[in-house]
């Protein structure tokens, strides 16, 4: 069923008896060319692009839970591309120009706010490094600006210009950058994927791989064996979990991310700001709240909850660089798993296990890749070829020593 | 009229007038009036609009719960948004503002969405706004932003100040209603220390708000008398005003004091609110019930409020909405309500009970198997429509209903660390479950107990059971049992509101399924149903039991949302407390700043150090004169710069070298004592992680330095190793980055100058103490002081380190003694030009992604010995031929600027990513060489000297030609070092 | 968080910066002629368990000991903290 304008009138006068689900609630199939383990943002829009772009429509995505629970469905909302090595940078420039034409592609309108981001700077060092981040991206074809202080003062006179511990000497702006509305990207995809055939199986956990002489066939769940000639990996914070049952060890570990949501507020931010001298970011979504996070709490977690220590942490930050939110109530704190990766970097790779893919390591970076992520695994899964833009993001990458590492922390996870 | 709804009786204080001003205009009301029963008494219902089809909306309850009497609190800088009416103490001179409204909150531009509200379904804007795609952006977000949102900031700094504090105790009781008190004092008489922590402003909870009696009297005589006998308890803290905000691990609690909200302005010194840690060994939460209401048609008109509410307003602010009151329930909670007002004098025109079988009552009607399906009035309730039990309908008029649907315990915090709460059929509410916060137990209505004496025993018993001690005795109390028949909403109503903030309807939760969005939580994020400033205490249970019935499951089945922190929500400033401005970070001084001061010098942030940037002079305009000035001066004769911000630290023990070489690439061993050694540190992974200088003070005692931004975490990586890796090796390490003032004296007179200062009998010759040389001497006569050979300027150079105590004086007195050679202090951008100038790396070099080899130090990575580092950094990747190498360059034209964090490009070839052939770490302008300088990582760029190639920096708008050169623009030979 | 130090007795988890697996304890071989093989698991491979979890943590605002502490890392629960030279020591890990 199309959506428009035209349609939401129509329905409007006919009491909206005409609205179907937006995707359907299939029963399991015996066997699937390719399945999708994650009924995620990336496990999803894998699933879209498949069958969009591959041609492929024997696909079902499986989900433990209800599809858009897990990291899409907690995040903060940012999209932007402002990467600063090439193992990245084409990567998420992709991803920034998928989110472009996403609702026209999806026929469902997911937000894309390009309401611009601002990465603040503090000290002329961090200016040489958003220099270079800066010509890395317009190098790769995406957009960025370099701003001295003024110009942010003009955009953000109520930043804090008086007293900053850390005075604020400029920013880099990426006016592409923006927000999205998280859920609505799920439901986009599984909208997308499930008009094309693929199905989507929720509360279906799966329970083990079904892999002989080497070659994965299939997986069990909760509701029985499923055949699969291929079968993909997007699982984000539980890829430890999931990859285990496959024997595997990854270059991975889960930590707690917490994102926080103020009361709803008359319109005060335009784009999205991030403090360079202490952990926040913000930004303020369409229904007024700011939406705001910073640092992971820092230790390995898969509770989906966090502790004080990092609430305090963030909203100092925010009090620094905002000092007019401190009336603001903060209304909601939440925790996501991040499945923080050793170079910071992700990983869309073939696994030593004929027939198992794996897509992960996103770190807390994941909701702005979703696109790319699933037009890459796609490619991959379809092809057994990495996307071009996707060929440093491999397995390997870490016994050869070609690690992507943006912030150049090493291989400690919590410090990405 | 003054307070035409006021009543008598209630716990108001009426010796005393309060003045107020709601919407511009002036009230009066008491203390112990809250915003909202003041303005019910001064006979105002409208107190806000919804948020999405800006109905007019009054308070639906009495407490944090409240969805709907929300109000901008305050005026100027300290205007609060989002204020519940309902908890808002009520001060002399309050002032409140109605908001989500224009021009007025009578006459609401906006309310136009109720009438368009067919179109504005839930979900109705996935739908739409698609095309043309640049609309989205220019056209309808901004107007959807501007329609939404709530309050407004004031857009000023937040003048008021917040405090943290951390409390201990054997036992936090949540909440100090009849089960709270009695726990208090089970524990407090049995000397156990009890923190006692509720919302409200005044202990008492429900007790305040009925007329029961307990112990033979007034309920809340009972608990004031409580109060008054736990205050005279030395192991009972009393926190009134305080609202446990979450459970978080291991008993530690986030809880939120409003020390100053009830007043106009804090007191001198006082802080707005305090953000306590509690550390409690054991917690029992008393947190009550929260009443949940019916959903019929319209049901949300100003008026129109919980039945317990409105017994709140009668009983404890003697305040009502009207005066001629009917009521809607499914219980006998609704008739206890008519009871209430009905012995206030109030008219209560019905209570229409869902039951056949209702009670009986003599004073007033009740329509027994009814239900109220509708209701009249537009800013105000005036009629609902009954239908009675054989199917006819009514009008009765009214100017308030109050509703009761049962009560939910109130299970927030039992489900904080991701426990979920379990289904009671008796009850037909959610109870707390099994899985709860370790050390937490739950007691009174929060567990489902909901008469009286049950809270009162099961307060007694949490305690005791608790704390492993007797249970205080239990007054009398009423004891009746309590049972509740689930009533959700009135059959064929679809504009029945369920969150009543958010719009969110029983129409909406029909749709939600019908699209397929079934799970709760896509129920919640489809329909936005409670995901408001109230979170859905009031409406989730509706609409999880409505998508229940729909999708013929069990409300269990359905389940629950996840309950987050914090409880109600908090000011962001009261989790920053006091690290704002200045204070957000501490700032770290060196000895001689104060010096440094004195002299005007300009001073930079560096981690949470300041250093001195440049020392300008009158008449220097221009930060570049007084930088190339330091630096010349500095080459010509002799500067001095505070290094004291290094990381230092004293590594110690017979195995004091084995350590060392164990953490340095390159060897240590075999230094000689008296001498110093530039050092590399790698991380594991084979990347070089800092670097610094070791300097052999004894056979077992090394001084090691490293750069000011690694300082902490190559102390913590030392210690890693020493502890975690050679647990038996004979070596102990300790900061002394703050115990030593350092500071370098470079130039070719800097020898001269520092044998004014060293004690004669210490040898300064070239012969006796060359370059590399270390030793401990003493200054200005007998101060004990070490002293390094060590350049970072590429000039004859020293550092000497004092006691911190005497870094002033040891600055001023280099400062006077180098008179005579024209001394200059000089400043970190100095420095940085002279590193640059002899290609030393730092910060920007030392990247963190960087290795020894593409430093150009390959060949220190010592091959003969195990080192940190050393396995890993063998790796392809890491030793690639046409891998980036540490190169100097120049422009071609020497007034050419070049930038840091340019890249480069092969000249003449193509500008893109994929021909990019590295990137310049840092650049400055060399007075030596009369041009920008610069280094850089170039792609095999050792063998690229005196290549031509274009720096590009698109983002700077900059490219230049530039010419790749020897990293080592000055005295390439070292001779000056060694002079 | 609360971490029972076994010198110190109960201290506030901000006190301690976080590492990670305590294998980190488990430095591979240099000599041994699978050395690059070992170091790369020992580097960048991690069980990653749900559940109890052996992890290092510095006290650094403290006494600057490095402890190993048993923790779930679903519940967050920790059931034992040791000094993490006293665990080295136990695997033999001597000069």
């Amino acid at each position: 069923m199309r959506y428009s304008g035209f349609r939401v009138i129509r329905e409007a006068l006919r009491g909206h008896t005409g609205w179907g689900a937006a995707w359907r609630d299939p029963e399991p199939k015996d066997h699937y060319d390719i399945i999708v383990i994650g009924g995620g943002g990336h496990g999803l829009a894998t699933a879209h692009y498949l069958a969009k772009v591959h041609g492929q429509h024997r696909v079902a995505v499986i989900e433990k839970g209800w599809i858009g629970g897990g990291n899409v469905g907690r995040n903060t909302t940012i999209i932007r591309s402002n990467y600063l090595l090439d193992g990245n940078e084409p990567f998420y420039e992709l991803s920034l120009k998928l989110w472009e034409g996403l609702e026209q592609d999806l026929n469902y309108n997911a937000m894309v706010s390009q309401r611009g981001i601002i990465n603040l700077l503090h000290s002329d060092a961090q200016r040489d490094a958003y220099i270079r981040r800066g010509n890395a991206m317009m190098l790769n074809g995406a957009d960025a600006e370099l701003l001295d202080a003024a110009a942010v003062r003009k955009e953000y006179p109520y930043l804090n210009f008086n007293d900053a511990r850390f005075p604020i000497k400029g920013g880099l702006a990426q006016r592409r950058g923006g927000t999205v509305r998280h859920d609505a990207v799920a439901w986009g995809y599984a909208r997308g994927a499930d008009s094309r055939g693929v199905d989507i199986i929720q509360n279906c956990a799966v329970t083990g791989f079904r892999i002989e002489e080497g070659r994965c066939i299939g997986v069990e769940t909760e509701r029985g064996f499923i055949g699969a000639k291929k079968v993909g990996c997007a699982v984000a914070g539980n890829s430890g979990r999931v990859m285990d049952m496959a024997g595997m060890r990854l270059p991975i570990e889960s930590h707690v991310l917490q994102a926080f949501v103020s009361e709803g507020l008359k319109p005060v931010l335009p784009g999205v700001v991030t403090f360079g001298a202490g952990h926040f970011y913000v930004s303020q979504s369409d229904k007024g709240g700011l939406v705001f996070g910073g640092d992971i709490d820092g230790y390995n977690s898969y509770a989906q909850r966090g502790n004080l220590p990092t609430v305090e942490d963030v909203c100092e930050g925010g009090m620094a660089i905002m000092p007019m939110i401190g009336r603001a109530r903060l209304l909601r704190m939440w925790g996501g798993i991040m499945d923080m990766s050793m170079d910071g970097s992700p990983i869309i790779d073939r696994t030593p296990v004929e027939g198992l893919y794996f897509n992960g390591g996103w770190c807390y970076g994941g909701f702005k890749a979703t696109p790319a992520s699933g037009y890459c695994f796609a490619h991959l899964l379809a092809t057994d070829q990495p996307h071009p833009v996707a060929t440093a993001l491999r397995f390997d990458r870490f016994e050869r020593g070609y690690m992507i590492d943006e912030k150049g922390m090493g291989n400690q996870p919590n410090l990405h | 009229m003054s307070q035409p709804n006021r009543l008598s009786g209630g716990l108001i204080d009426r010796s005393a007038e309060l003045s107020f001003s709601f919407a511009g205009e002036i009230y009066k009301g008491h203390p112990g009036d809250t915003l909202a029963s003041a303005l019910l008494a001064n006979d105002v219902r409208l107190m806000g609009r919804s948020f999405k089809y800006h109905r007019p909306r009054g308070p639906l309850a009495a407490g944090s719960e409240e969805p709907n009497a929300i109000v901008e609190l305050r005026s100027g800088a300290r205007r609060e948004p989002n204020t519940r009416a309902t908890t808002a103490e009520l001060y002399d001179g309050l002032v409140a503002e109605p908001q989500n409204c224009w021009p007025s909150l009578r006459l609401d531009a906006m309310a136009i969405n109720d009438k368009l509200s067919n179109f504005l379904t839930a979900g109705f804007y996935y739908k739409t706004f698609m095309w043309p795609a640049a609309f989205w952006e220019k056209l309808y977000e901004p107007i959807i932003r501007k329609a939404a949102g709530l309050g407004s900031l004031s857009m000023e700094e937040d003048p008021d100040t917040y405090d943290k504090g951390f409390l201990h105790c054997d036992l936090l009781v949540t909440g100090g209603g009849a089960a709270g008190l009695m726990a208090a004092l089970t524990a407090g008489r049995a000397g156990r220390s009890v923190i006692l922590a509720d919302e409200d402003f005044t202990f008492g909870g429900r007790l305040l708000a009925e007329r029961e009696s307990v112990g033979g009297m007034a309920g809340a005589d009972w608990a004031a008398q409580a109060v008054a006998e736990l205050a005279t308890l030395p192991s009972v803290r009393l926190m009134p005003r305080t609202t446990v905000i979450g459970a978080f691990d291991h008993g530690i609690h986030g809880a939120l004091e409003r020390v100053s909200d009830h007043l106009a302005v804090p007191a001198e010194g006082k802080p707005r609110q305090i953000l306590w840690r509690i550390y409690a060994e054991q917690s029992l939460l008393c947190a009550g019930a929260i009443e949940r209401p019916i959903a019929f048609e319209n049901n949300d008109r100003p008026g129109i409020m919980l039945a317990g509410a409105l017994r709140t307003y009668a009983n404890r602010y003697a305040a009502t909405p009207a005066r001629r009151v009917a009521i809607f329930t499914c219980n006998d909670n609704g008739h206890r309500s008519a009871a209430d007002l009905h012995a206030q004098g109030i008219e209560i025109a019905a209570v229409i009970d869902t039951r056949a079988d209702a009670p009986d009552s003599d004073n007033y009607p009740v329509h027994k198997g009814a239900q109220v399906i509708d209701s009249r009035g537009r800013l105000d309730l005036k009629s609902v429509r009954v239908r009675e039990a054989d199917g006819t309908e009514h009008m009765i008029p009214c100017g308030a209903l109050g509703v009761s649907g049962g009560w939910n315990p109130n299970v927030h915090l039992t489900c904080h660390q991701r426990g979920r709460p379990v289904w009671d059929d008796a009850l037909s509410a959610f109870v707390p479950g099994k899985d709860l916060p370790p050390g937490m137990t739950v007691a009174g209505a929060a567990r489902g107990i909901f008469s009286t004496h049950g809270a009162l025993a099961s307060g007694a018993d949490g305690a005791a059971e608790a704390l492993g001690i007797a249970a205080a005795d239990v007054p009398t109390a009423d004891d009746a049992p309590v049972s509740q028949t689930p009533f959700w909403y009135v059959e064929g109503c679809s504009r029945a509101w369920l969150d009543q903030q958010n719009d969110v309807t029983v129409k909406d939760v029909k749709l939600s399924h019908q699209e397929g969005f079934r799970s709760v939580e896509h129920l919640k994020r489809y329909t936005t149903l409670g995901m408001a400033t109230d979170q859905g205490k009031t409406s989730n249970i509706g609409g999880l039991a409505i998508m229940a019935e729909i999708a013929g499951k069990s409300i269990p089945e359905v389940g629950t949302t996840i309950f987050r922190p914090p409880y109600t929500p908090v000011a962001i400033g009261a989790f920053a407390g006091r690290m704002r401005g200045k204070e957000f970070h501490p700032t770290r001084l060196t000895p001689s700043h104060y010096w440094a001061e004195e002299r005007g010098a300009v001073f930079v942030e560096v981690g949470n150090w300041l250093r001195a940037q440049w020392f300008p002079l009158p008449g220097e305009k221009h930060w570049r004169e007084s930088v190339d000035r330091e630096v010349r001066a500095t080459r010509a004769s002799v500067g001095v710069c505070d290094c004291t911000t290094l990381g230092k630290i004293d590594v110690q023990g017979v195995d004091a070298a084995a350590f060392l070489n164990k953490l340095y690439c390159n060897g240590f061993a075999k230094l000689a004592v008296g001498k110093v050694r530039y050092g590399l540190m790698l991380r594991e992974d084979g990347i070089a992680m800092d670097d610094g200088t070791a300097a052999r003070l004894a056979e077992d005692h090394f001084v090691v330095t490293t750069t000011t931004a690694n300082a902490g975490r190559v102390y913590q990586h030392m210690e890693f190793v020493r502890q975690c890796l050679f647990p038996d090796m004979d070596v102990q390490l300790v900061s002394t980055t703050e115990a030593w003032a350092q500071y370098a004296v470079a130039g070719p007179n800097a020898r001269k100058l520092l044998q004014k200062v060293v004690d004669p009998e210490f040898d300064l010759s070239n012969e006796a103490f060359p370059f590399m040389a270390c030793g401990e001497i003493t200054v200005c006569g007998g101060l004990r002081a070490r002293l390094f050979r060590i350049s970072f300027s590429g000039e004859l150079a020293y550092e000497l380190a004092v006691p911190a105590r005497y870094g002033d004086a040891m600055m001023r007195r280099l400062m006077d003694e180098g008179a005579e050679f024209d001394v200059v202090p000089y400043g970190t951008e100095a420095l940085g030009v002279m590193r640059i100038e002899k290609g030393h790396a730092a910060g920007n070099e030392l990247n963190g992604t960087t290795t020894a080899l593409e430093l150009g130090m390959g060949r220190m990575v010592s091959t003969k010995k195990d080192s940190i580092g050393t396995v890993l950094s063998k790796r392809e990747g890491l030793n690639e031929e046409a891998g980036l190498r540490l190169v100097g360059v120049k422009p071609l034209n020497p007034a050419d600027r070049i930038t840091a964090g340019g890249h480069l490009m092969n000249a003449g070839g193509p500008v893109d990513a994929a021909h990019d052939q590295g990137y310049v770490t840092s650049a400055a302008y060399s007075p030596d060489m009369g041009s920008m300088i610069g280094l850089a990582f170039v792609k095999s760029g050792d063998a690229r000297l005196g290549e031509k190639m274009r720096l590009v920096s698109p983002v700077t708008d900059l490219t230049v030609d530039v010419e790749l050169a020897s990293a080592h623009f000055i005295d390439p030979e070292g001779g000056r070092q060694r002079a | 968080m609360i971490i029972d130090h076994p010198l110190l007795g109960p201290r506030d988890s901000s006190e301690f910066v976080y590492l990670g697996d305590a294998r980190m304890l488990d430095r591979p071989d240099p000599d041994a002629p699978d050395a690059a093989r070992a170091f790369y698991e020992y580097g960048y491979l991690r069980d990653n368990p749900a559940g109890p979890h052996r992890e290092l943590w510095f006290h650094e605002g403290g006494d600057r000991s490095w402890l190993v502490v048993t923790r779930d890392t679903v519940t967050h629960e920790i059931t034992r903290v040791e000094m993490a030279r006293d665990v080295a020591r136990a695997k033999g890990r001597s000069t």
